[in-house]
């Protein structure tokens, strides 16, 4: 409208964006590695969930037993084998589709019922309030791992077990979030005024609410994907969550770790890998805070 | 006339007498009562006075005299914990004791409420033209979405705005101050109310829009027979907008009549000392 050459944005203030679309600064666009890195490799580790039957070069469950606990680099077994002859890159493979599985629905979840529970508790009554934070911080006070450990054995094993326990785990946190921003918006006019209008408490929150809080939860969950990645393989490390012979990064470890003296090659594979996916994850979730961190002037602005 | 305050709306449990039309408001003993860990505080104390279908009250007072309480009481809306006493009547319907529930379906529909900082009071992140669609469709004004939305540049323009396409795309951060307290004039009579509570909508705008908001004001009136209530400081607006004039002070009315008569020969010391204390004011 303006013919201004870089973003689209009229005026002096550049116009906030709603939900979703979070719109960061496009300055120079690649020249920020710290976001794009991260981001092109969890975007691959998708892919190579999604391809998994493509790439690997084995079946995640075919294996000969002449061939246990090669080591890395043998002919026809890049990354050798397991104890079972099974290949190990094909395993580590495959194992992407439950382990991100186990790193993403969780903190979906958590950011739907957190967000909603955030919400309740911060636009509700006294009483509304003070029993969600107080049942949430029940769940907060205890660590992480064991809750989900506690949950997941009450379950039954499995890719759910590990999903609904991580849930239970991520949420209590989304929902702090949720209701420190509301805390910050709450008194706002506009908020008001809406209700002046006519508009219902609901309403309110998923109109005028929602589209401030989106954002920092997008940004916030983005950073529990890396968190709850390691929690899954965690869980399945312990035999809570995915049963062998399906692979999983976390009970391949399990499978692995008592030849860690004898074969240390094939054996530090997998938690390795689950290093690397921790970092690339964690890191995204970083550089999105750090962007969101800038922007959150902008927004605090708007929003009084 | 058209408007037809009484025509039949979701609330109208309250008996209608078959003599004169009841007033637009009334308020009967109201008295309001904020929590405060020494005691409650009374902002209201006993306060009565009626509003007929197209005349206007003005509330004048110091900041702290109640009468900001006293309009938001009368939307609903006391404040956290306050206690309410007396009766709030909109065109003979009860107020007082309805669920929130009931508010909502009034609040926007059948009062309309103009804010004094319009740049807190409109959503940051929605366009004006969707803000004022969704009052519409949320008190069934229009039928659908696109009713709503092709609804809106009439009401900007009634608002006084020379560009209604234009403010209608805009964010109000894009928008100057004056713009901003017309479109917030026009989401407050969009659904045609009975009653419109004005809370020192003057306050942060220069000489020319306060006197187009002010003339908005006298047109509600004598076209529609929209009543007014303008909670102000302003003597000019007061004397401007004429009807009658009632006086707070320490949450009680000290002194009521028409305009000319109280702001020119003030019977009360505070009224006096109001009308002193008015730049340019005559001895």
């Amino acid at each position: 409208m303006r013919g201004s050459s870089t973003s689209g944005t009229t005026g002096t203030v550049p116009a906030p964006r709603r939900t979703g679309r979070l719109r960061f600064r496009a300055g120079r666009p690649g020249a920020d590695l710290g976001l794009l890195l991260p981001a092109v490799l969890a975007l691959l580790l998708v892919l190579l969930a999604l391809a998994a039957p493509l790439l690997a070069p084995y079946g995640p469950e075919t294996g000969a037993l002449q061939d246990r606990l090669l080591d890395p680099g043998t002919a026809g077994h890049l990354l050798g084998t397991d104890g079972q002859g099974r290949d190990l890159l094909s395993r580590l493979i495959w194992a992407a589709r439950p382990s991100l599985i186990g790193g993403f629905a969780p903190v979906a979840v958590a950011a739907a019922a957190g967000t909603a529970l955030g919400l309740a508790a911060g636009l509700g009554g006294r009483v509304t309030e003070q029993a969600l934070l107080r049942s949430l911080d029940v769940l907060y006070a205890f660590p992480g791992i064991l809750l989900a450990m506690a949950v997941a054995t009450v379950l039954r094993t499995g890719l759910e077990a590990v999903v609904l326990s991580l849930s239970v785990v991520l949420t209590p946190a989304v929902a702090r979030v949720v209701f420190t921003e509301v805390q910050r918006i709450r008194t706002a006019e506009y908020l008001e005024a809406a209700q002046v209008s006519g508009a219902g408490r609901i309403a309110v929150a998923l109109r005028q609410v929602l589209p401030v809080v989106a954002p920092v939860v997008l940004v916030y969950c983005s950073s529990l994907i890396g968190l709850s990645v390691v929690y899954a393989a965690g869980l399945s490390f312990l035999g809570l969550g995915v049963e062998p012979p399906t692979p999983e990064w976390g009970s391949m470890l399990n499978e692995l770790w008592p030849s860690l003296l004898t074969h240390p090659a094939v054996a530090v594979l997998p938690g390795l890998w689950i290093l690397v996916v921790s970092v690339i994850f964690n890191s995204l979730g970083e550089a999105l805070r750090r962007r969101l961190g800038e922007g959150r002037d902008l927004l605090t602005a708007v929003a009084r | 006339m058209s408007s037809g305050p009484m025509s039949g709306g979701p609330v109208s449990g309250a008996p209608v007498s078959s003599g004169p039309p009841p007033p637009a408001l009334a308020v009967h003993g109201l008295s309001v009562r904020h929590p405060h860990p020494e005691g409650p505080v009374l902002a209201v104390d006993e306060v009565s006075l009626t509003v007929a279908p197209g005349e206007a009250l003005v509330l004048l007072g110091r900041s702290g005299s109640g009468k900001t309480t006293l309009a938001r009481t009368v939307l609903g809306l006391p404040g956290r914990g306050a206690r309410v006493d007396g009766r709030v009547e909109l065109g003979g319907t009860e107020l007082t004791g309805r669920p929130e529930r009931e508010l909502a379906r009034i609040r926007g529909r059948r009062i309309g409420y103009v804010p004094q900082d319009p740049t807190g009071s409109l959503d940051p992140l929605r366009r004006i033209g969707a803000q004022l669609a969704e009052v519409l469709l949320r008190h069934r004004i229009a039928a659908d979405r696109r009713a709503a939305r092709a609804a809106v540049p009439g009401l900007l323009d009634t608002a006084g705005i020379t560009e209604p396409e234009r403010v209608a795309r805009s964010f109000p951060h894009q928008l100057s101050g004056g713009l901003r307290q017309r479109a917030a004039v026009a989401l407050a009579i969009c659904c045609g109310p009975e009653l419109l509570i004005a809370d020192e909508p003057t306050t942060a705008l220069d000489a020319l829009v306060r006197a187009h908001v002010l003339d908005l004001f006298d047109r509600l009136r004598a076209e529609r027979g929209t009543a007014l209530l303008l909670v102000t400081h302003d003597l000019g607006a007061a004397r401007r907008i004429g009807g009658r004039v009632a006086v707070m002070q320490a949450g009680r009315i000290v002194e009521t009549g028409p305009a000319e008569q109280v702001l020119d020969r003030p019977e009360h010391a505070l009224t006096a000392e109001l009308v002193a204390a008015r730049p340019g004011a005559r001895p």
